[in-house]
């Protein structure tokens, strides 16, 4: 198969509210990420972009941000509504062709524009669930009582998650919300939808992402040292909450065995959790132990800007290979309600 | 750089969506307060129904009609509902496995409080009024009590009996009358049927002093169906003066922590307009002030 690997990434520091538009958000991270390669949109085989268009309530606002973009002369270009992560799959195996040797794959999110837990009940089962007005947070609060309930967890396992991904993000330039957090404060928060708490639940951001891949020897002359995606696998479980195990993630599991995971160790995780137990459950069906950093950069605990979160996931574990901080890293992202999606990469440097 | 530009906007689409044969009917079964499953072809039922189960397989289009309840697999609190919650008071969210379906539904559980919802518990499905053919005709569910009133009510006319008699109407003077065995000339308070001693009945009657030593007491801090008093508070053994066996009463008037055994205790009565046959004309009984007895004095009373 085709050798590819990440050879650049840059992203707009998180923050509530970033006054652009999508244009806007999308020409510097975009432009940051082929300059720091010495390339241009002319060098670029293929550009793909994940975005939803809920976000800024705004139709077609993926359209939109190929302004952000040089498009001419006419360039090929994709676009999934989903995380920019399942962007970067749909240019990997674009890559996978042969014909082109690099892709452009961005993505943008705005969650300062509208009422974000309540947009995600879009995505819901039309007929049984979005008639019902199940936002997100309660959606993944049945699951964290549900891992209650099988004794995975404990609230306080949560609180744990959280602090100490608000503690790396005081390392983090990029993240929105950082340390100092304790369990005992944490615990002591009120409920929003029981058993989650404020903490426990990712911030809503407003950012943008950029990476650029490149395949074989175009990727060595890029770069000292690319990030080969040794592994890449996309995995889906049934829609409905009612018809699963929500306390593990089989999808996830899967996914990781097919990405090649366990083949070797695994330095350093970053970890596409949105809510707190979900790093529980993922750590588990990945089979990530103590010898693994988990998310150094903070996670989605520090920084959401839906949409964009699990490709910046993609983009740290990179970057930690491209420095030679590591020397393999998983990636993670995932969609829909409770893990829904699961996408996990393996990266490796050579 | 101008100042940024900002204006209220609301996304709305008027869309309508086609049900289908097994949504359809589904949907169609809740106006008439219909609760129905679909069969699959490994013979599980699902409710709420759908084509295909996660298998793949396509559902065979049997329908099973499912009793309207179920059992929270998992739940989430709500304190304060959003905008586009179903109810306006805090509810729960759970997803809820309707009795006789292999998976679970999700709805809400409109249980007053966070502290009467549990994973395992067992719920009722409750009706919207209005029906509008969507799964918004489930109001909600409610919890269902594991209990049924099963209460027992018998009318009698009781009469307490002789000596009782005398104790009551003495009472209600103001006087508590103790019975007195000839033989020995052991006092009993009330006065009895019979000598516990020699089997005979305590006679004659004598009145015994509303004063004594308390014996033994306790202090009542556990709530408890039927109780009349907030705990804490004190219930004692009380040997009147002239007595021979102990009452029972509360033991009030004093701190708790210096009440004592020997301690010297005297009635005290209602207001005499309210006595009547009861010994509830005495509300408590309270130090005297006078000198403990000596343990040895009401030894053998204990």
């Amino acid at each position: 198969m085709r050798e590819v690997a990440i050879v650049s990434f840059s992203q707009l520091p998180s923050s509530k509210v970033i006054h652009a538009d999508e244009p806007e958000l999308v020409q510097p991270v975009t432009a940051a990420a082929m300059e720091q390669i010495g390339l241009t949109q002319d060098d670029i085989g293929f550009t793909c972009s994940g975005s939803t268009d809920y976000l800024p309530g705004r139709p077609f606002s993926f359209v939109a941000a190929v302004d952000g973009l040089k498009a001419w002369p006419p360039i090929r270009e994709s676009h999934v509504e989903m995380d920019g992560a399942f962007a970067l799959y749909e240019a990997w195996v674009r890559l996978l062709h042969g014909d082109i040797d690099t892709a452009l794959v961005f993505s943008f999110g705005r969650c300062s524009l509208g009422p974000v837990p309540e947009v995600l009940n879009v995505q819901n089962d039309p007929y049984y669930v979005q008639p019902l007005g199940l936002d997100a947070i309660s959606a993944a609060a049945l699951q964290a009582r549900a891992m209650i309930d099988a004794r995975k967890a404990t609230e306080r396992d949560f609180a744990e998650v959280a602090v100490r991904n608000r503690q790396n993000a005081v390392r983090n330039p990029n993240a929105h919300v950082k340390g100092p957090l304790d369990v005992e404060a944490i615990l002591a928060e009120p409920y929003i939808s029981s058993p989650l708490r404020k903490s426990l639940c990712s911030p809503l951001s407003d950012s943008a992402a950029a990476v650029v891949l490149a395949a074989g020897d175009t990727a060595r002359k890029l770069v000292e040292r690319p990030a080969w995606i040794r592994g890449i696998d996309h995995r889906t479980e049934p829609h409905a909450l009612g018809q699963r195990d929500l306390t593990a993630s089989a999808s996830a599991k899967l996914a990781a065995e097919k990405a090649g995971v366990r083949k070797g160790k695994v330095d350093v995780a970053e970890l596409h959790a949105p809510f707190a137990h979900q790093e529980i459950i993922l750590r588990e069906a990945m089979g990530l132990g103590e010898g693994t950093e988990i998310n150094p950069s903070g996670g989605a605990l520090a920084a959401n800007s839906l949409m964009t979160t699990g490709l910046i996931r993609f983009g740290e574990a990179a970057s930690r290979v491209l420095s030679g901080s590591a020397d393999r890293a998983v990636a993670h992202a995932t969609s829909g309600a409770c893990l829904q999606h699961n996408l996990v990469a393996v990266l490796e440097g050579e | 750089m101008s100042e940024i530009l900002s204006a209220p906007y609301v996304l709305e689409y008027t869309y309508t969506r086609s049900t289908g044969p097994v949504v359809g009917r589904f949907l169609e079964g809740l106006r008439y307060e219909v609760l129905e499953g679909v069969r699959t072809a490994d013979g599980r039922v699902l409710c709420p129904p759908v084509e295909y189960d996660e298998q793949g397989e396509a559902t065979t289009g049997e329908f099973v009609q499912l009793r309207p309840s179920g059992t929270v697999k998992t739940w989430s609190w709500v304190e304060e509902p959003r905008k586009s919650h179903p109810l306006d008071r805090p509810f729960a969210w759970a997803l809820i496995q309707i009795d006789g379906a292999d998976n679970s539904m999700l709805h809400v559980v409109d249980a007053g409080e966070a502290k009467r919802m549990r994973t395992g518990m067992r719920v009722r499905l409750r009706w919207a009024e209005h029906k509008s053919g969507t799964i918004r005709d489930i109001a909600c569910f409610e919890p269902m009590s594991p209990f049924m009133p099963g209460p027992v009510h018998l009318e009698y006319e009781v009469n307490p009996g002789q000596h009782y008699s005398a104790y009551l109407r003495g009472l209600q003077r103001g006087q508590i009358i103790g019975g007195k065995d000839p033989e020995s000339g052991k006092v009993y308070v009330p006065p009895r049927a019979a000598d516990p001693v020699t089997g005979r009945p305590t006679s004659e009657y004598v009145e015994v002093a509303d004063r004594g030593v308390l014996t033994t007491f306790t202090i009542i801090r556990i709530p408890f169906e039927g109780q009349k008093l907030k705990p804490p508070y004190c219930f004692g053994a009380i040997v009147l003066d002239g007595a021979d066996m102990p009452i029972y009463h509360l033991i009030s008037g004093v701190p708790h922590d210096e009440i004592r055994m020997g301690m010297r205790v005297k009635a005290k009565w209602k207001p005499k307009e309210q006595w009547q046959t009861s010994l509830e004309n005495i509300l408590y009984f309270e130090p005297t002030g006078e000198p403990d007895v000596p343990f040895e004095e009401y030894e053998e009373h204990l």
